[in-house]
């Protein structure tokens, strides 16, 4: 097989990656000789995986994710594995075990999360493409706060194998660049069906993005622009969605009642599931080695407590809690049933509009330790949940800025539309770079 | 409400040791998620009989697996081929 | 089973947390039961059973690992997805799924509608993702019934539910699980599936409980789903009381009188009485001790033959179950419908009646095992029609194979054929089939192989002596002339008309021949010598 080499050797002032490959050998393809950078949460065969957690320090998969796989089939150079809130548990890159990635647009700053090392390391310029992985917003918030592209595909339409789970009924790993044309093209070499992820669905993405949107129907729920949302933010994401409408498309304001409890469900969901998967990282198979001088439970507990973070603590304890006898009933299967009405919403809506265009992110990004506790925290993922709890695709790009920092706009669309979102998010950028 | 005795409790749920001085912080925060969950009382349950995507199979046909020195690969606790883990008693 | 038979999920109810600690269990108050002087006579024993069975899959449950591990060494049969690494998904074997789909409807199951896998979640080294996969409140079947031979006649025992998960890792713990420094972990095991078969507490002594299994057994052969030969293949967990008589009918579970024990870790068929018949006893023990009995988990200890006071808090455990997002729910119940179910042991019961003539306790006895139904059924129709066949393979043969512990398995039932051939050729008499037979099962169980039945017949010169015209010189007149003249006194009754001088005679010859002479022949060639004498 004819193959090449790469060297990559980045000047990584924000803290970007956790580790980079120097000489990446490649092939031919699609994607021949790009560096792609890939979130620490994607599985790399024979390069250390971590989920940026000390749990997992010295982990190195016997696999490639199919992701991974798919990226290298097309001659991708897999540039290194980026930083990101552990286990993908955050929305600053802050919660990373190993520091924060800074933000390249103002370093002073967070470039958001859980995907901040991807974004950053676009956004600093040192590779056109990188993964991440969207769970309640993880793609989308980063991309906005970084002002590049970002999509979550729809739920289903790439494979999951080899992504270490947070919550996976909720996440998507997803492709994020500096423009429409490249996370398209991303898109295109990720997605399709793979037979070892049972909730994968058979939808290959052979796309090139088109930026006529004349006679499209844009719906905008007014609860994306209700309280906790930057006036300052709503104003530039609705210039953005004025340029959609003077390029020919339709505005209709809507609503979605379901937005009142769809954090709630979300964050009860994630932390449920999160605390089933955490549970195996036991140190028996891999990562740090138990402490066989004591009791199972005994190292399990301390390393459990020393190998975790406090937000991923905080989490699997939550969700430990929701799922507790006499608990479930009140927190997680009311959660489902609010992420039903989640769905119920957006068919509703899809049947008079074609995609919902919103902020992707309350705010800007924040200075770093602006929000200390948990539950603000959590309240930043509002706008970008919707998408996660009923699968559907949603893309945030850039659109303006507020004192200099970037605001993403959002676009949501129906199940399997990703072509769509992408459409709309093209014109967008056509439309602004003209 | 929940009492600090509580979130002891639930950390040996979830098999995770609490820091006693981290007790109080954990508490208060969890009271505060708790109480925003609240809004899930709202949602009232309902069986949903969606469409949901059902039955993905595979065939039960042999994929060859791993070689012991690559299963036990990522620890240095091993011994003739097998884990070794904590004892249990 | 304190968490499979609660299939509904408690709702919500806000009330603070501490208060939910207690065990599910109630320990009634005891009131008639405490005192020396009770009459313990109108007590009964109530016992309902889990099983655990593995499914004789090519691959395990959610990988393509193969499950023919038992002569590897560890971690040989382990890949990301039963190894647990992190970002691996399970997959569903398709076969596992329609063996136990077969199960259900042999067990007369209704296949739910729509079912589903959930988590267990539970911290153990032979758990290789912290938690099971296993179903919960949407298993594959429910509500069923297997008709067996209970105490007083035909008894239907009820099926609760029949449900598909994996197994666990195996766990070496050297020096013993209490001294061992540390544990070994195999995940050769971890996730081969495994079918759960809970009953209704239907059992009134631990007799029945034992019927029910080998019937079971023999139902999961001819579905071909199971192999009860390989080790570990079973496993069963059993819950035993002991009620006041007619309590548990009127009450019904969960309003027991007296509580309930849970016996853990029972891995033999034999294993099954021994452990509840120790069981009744003690807990009979404990009431005329005038001891409460509470609600406890006990395990079995095989090679005492016991039961031990359980030292984990399984019975406070919160398994927070809830449905696997890796997994597709399953709707499967329109393919039971077109799944065909083969004769099953009581169908073939009747047929092996109506067809062969036999009794039916032969007939029960033959259709009990489906090997040797298959044996049995492949006989050519002279043979198998015939009583003396029957109690043959019946009585001699699995008798024969039961005082050595053996099974029909690993034996060569090609040589049994061709020895029961011969034997109704008439070429060796009944004592010699018999010796034959015996000499076969030893080399059998010594070293895994025997000889043909004729080598082994002419090895122990059993075949039949030949007896030529009266007359003639041939062993039979040889031996029945010696015993003439070595008994005179003999000679001398049976010419007064003593018969049983015959018969005395007739006995000398076969000693002499080792019992390769028919009587029939002995009998007329020493007439025929002591007539000729007078
Ligand atoms: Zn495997």
């Amino acid at each position: 097989m004819p193959g090449f080499t790469v060297s990559f050797h980045p000047e990584d002032r924000f803290f970007a990656f956790l580790r980079t490959v120097g000489e990446i050998s490649c092939r031919e393809g699609r994607l021949s000789g790009i560096p792609v950078a890939v979130k620490d949460n994607i599985s790399t065969a024979g390069i250390e995986t971590t989920c940026a957690s000390r749990i997992l320090e010295g982990y190195i998969p016997p696999y490639d994710a199919t992701v991974v796989e798919r990226l290298k089939n097309e001659g991708a150079a897999i540039a290194g594995k980026t930083n990101m809130d552990e286990f993908g548990m955050g929305t600053t890159t802050e919660n990373s075990a190993f520091g924060p990635t800074r933000n390249p647009v103002d370093p002073s700053r967070v470039p958001g999360g859980s995907s901040g090392g991807s974004a950053a390391a676009i956004a600093a310029g040192l590779v056109p493409l990188a993964l991440g992985t969207d769970t309640g917003g993880s793609i989308r918030c980063p991309a906005a706060f970084c002002g590049i592209v970002g999509l979550k595909p729809t739920y289903g339409r790439v494979s999951r194998y080899g992504l270490i789970a947070y919550a996976n009924s909720l996440e998507q790993i997803g492709p994020m660049a500096a423009n429409v044309t490249d996370a398209n093209l991303l898109m295109g070499v990720i997605a399709g069906h793979d037979p070892r992820d049972s909730t994968s669905l058979d939808f290959p993405y052979l796309h090139t993005p088109d930026p006529e949107i004349r006679g499209m129907r844009i719906g905008v729920p007014e609860e994306f622009f209700g309280e906790g949302v930057d006036p300052r933010v709503a104003s530039v994401v609705w210039e953005g969605i004025s340029l959609l409408e003077r390029k020919g498309a339709e505005i209709v304001t809507c609503r979605m009642p379901s937005m009142a409890y769809a954090l709630a469900a979300y964050y009860v969901t994630c932390t449920s599931e999160a605390s089933s998967n955490l549970a195996r990282f036991d140190g028996v198979r891999y990562g740090p080695p138990a402490d066989t001088k004591k009791t199972w439970h005994e190292s399990f507990q301390e390393r459990r407590r020393d190998g975790f973070g406090e937000e991923v603590r905080r989490r699997i304890m939550l969700g430990t809690f929701t799922l507790s006898s006499g608990y479930y009933g009140k927190y997680y299967a009311k959660a489902q049933a609010a992420r039903n009405q989640v769905r119920a919403d957006f068919e509703r809506l899809f049947r008079e509009v074609d995609v919902l265009a919103g902020p992707t992110m309350p705010t800007v990004a924040f200075k770093f330790g602006e929000k200390s506790d948990p539950l603000s925290m959590y309240l930043s993922d509002i706008l970008t949940v919707p998408a996660n709890l009923a699968g559907v695709p949603a893309i945030s790009v850039p659109c303006g800025r507020v004192e200099g920092l970037p605001v993403g706009l959002q676009i949501m669309g129906r199940w399997m539309e990703d072509e769509r979102v992408v459409d709309v998010g093209y014109a967008f950028e056509q439309g602004v770079s003209r | 409400m929940i009492t600090e005795r509580d979130t002891e409790h639930i950390g040996q749920l979830a098999d995770i040791a609490i820091h006693r001085e981290e007790l109080a912080a954990f508490t208060s925060r969890f009271n505060e998620i708790l109480e925003y969950f609240d809004l899930l009382d709202q949602v009232e349950v309902v069986e949903s009989i969606e469409g949901r995507e059902c039955n993905v199979f595979r065939e039960d046909e042999v994929i060859p697996s791993l070689s012991q020195q690559d299963a036990l690969a990522n620890t240095r606790e091993k011994e003739e081929g097998f884990f070794r883990a904590p004892r249990v008693m | 089973m304190t968490d499979t038979t609660k299939v509904s999920r408690p709702t919500g109810d806000g009330i603070s947390f501490s208060e939910k600690k207690g065990t599910d269990i109630q320990n009634h108050t005891e009131t008639a039961n405490v005192g020396m002087n009770r009459d313990f006579s109108d007590d009964e024993v109530i016992i309902g059973l889990e099983i655990h069975c593995q499914l004789d899959t090519r691959t395990k449950l959610f990988c393509g690992c193969s499950t023919d591990y038992r002569d590897d060494s560890p971690n040989t049969h382990v890949c990301p997805i039963c190894l647990g690494l992190p970002g691996s998904l399970p997959r569903m074997n398709k076969k596992a799924i329609e063996y136990a789909l077969r199960v259900g409807k042999a067990l007369n199951c209704t296949i739910l509608e729509e079912s589903e896998f959930s988590r267990k979640n539970y911290f153990y080294p032979d758990l290789n993702k912290g938690f099971q996969i296993t179903q919960y409140d949407k298993p594959l079947a429910v509500k069923g019934h297997l008709d067996i031979e209970g105490d007083d006649g035909e008894k239907r025992v009820r099926i609760t539910r029949v449900h598909v998960e994996e197994d666990p890792g195996r766990l070496v713990h050297k020096g013993g699980v209490d001294r061992a420094k540390y544990t070994l972990v195999d995940y050769n095991r971890a996730g081969i599936p495994l079918i759960e078969i809970v009953t209704e507490p239907d059992f009134r002594s631990p007799k029945e409980a034992r019927r029910f299994l080998n019937k079971l057994r023999a139902t999961l052969e001819y579905l071909g789903v199971f192999d009860s030969e390989k080790e570990g293949s079973l496993r069963v967990d059993a819950n035993i009381s002991i009620q006041p008589k007619g309590w548990f009918d009127r009450f019904g579970k969960g309003k027991e009188d007296r509580g309930r024990v849970e016996v853990k870790n029972i891995s033999s068929y034999k294993g099954v009485e021994k452990a509840l018949t120790f069981e009744v006893t003690r807990q009979k023990n404990s009431l005329r001790r005038g001891q409460k009995l509470e609600s406890a988990t006990r395990h079995f200890v095989e090679a005492r033959g016991v039961t031990t006071a359980s030292r984990s808090k399984e019975m406070e455990q919160d398994y927070r179950y809830f449905p696997e997002p890796d997994l597709r729910p399953l709707r499967v119940s329109d393919w039971a419908d077109r799944i065909v179910i083969p004769e099953l042991p009581d169908a073939r019961k009747t047929r092996f009646i109506e067809d062969y003539c036999l009794s039916p306790t032969h007939a029960a006895t033959l259709t009990g095992d489906w090997q040797i139904a298959e044996f049995y059924d492949n006989l050519p129709n002279d043979l198998k029609t015939s009583t003396a066949t029957a109690t043959w393979v019946a009585d001699t043969l699995l008798g024969e194979l039961n005082y050595r512990d053996m099974t029909i398995r690993g034996v060569p039932l090609s040589h049994f054929k061709e020895l029961l051939l011969i034997r109704q050729s008439g070429e060796i008499t009944e004592k010699g089939a018999v010796e034959v037979l015996r000499s076969l099962l030893d080399q059998q169980k010594e070293r895994g192989t025997c000889e043909l039945p004729w080598e082994c017949i002419e090895r122990l010169g059993l075949k039949v002596l030949g007896c030529a015209a009266p007359g003639g010189k041939d062993p039979v007149t040889s031996a029945a002339e010696e015993a003439i003249a070595e008994n005179p006194q003999a000679v001398a009754d049976f010419c007064k008309g003593r018969s049983e001088a015959l018969n005395f005679l007739v006995g000398q010859v076969m000693k002499k021949t080792r019992g390769c002479a028919k009587p029939a022949d002995v009998n007329r060639v020493l007439t025929g010598i002591l007539s000729r004498g007078e």
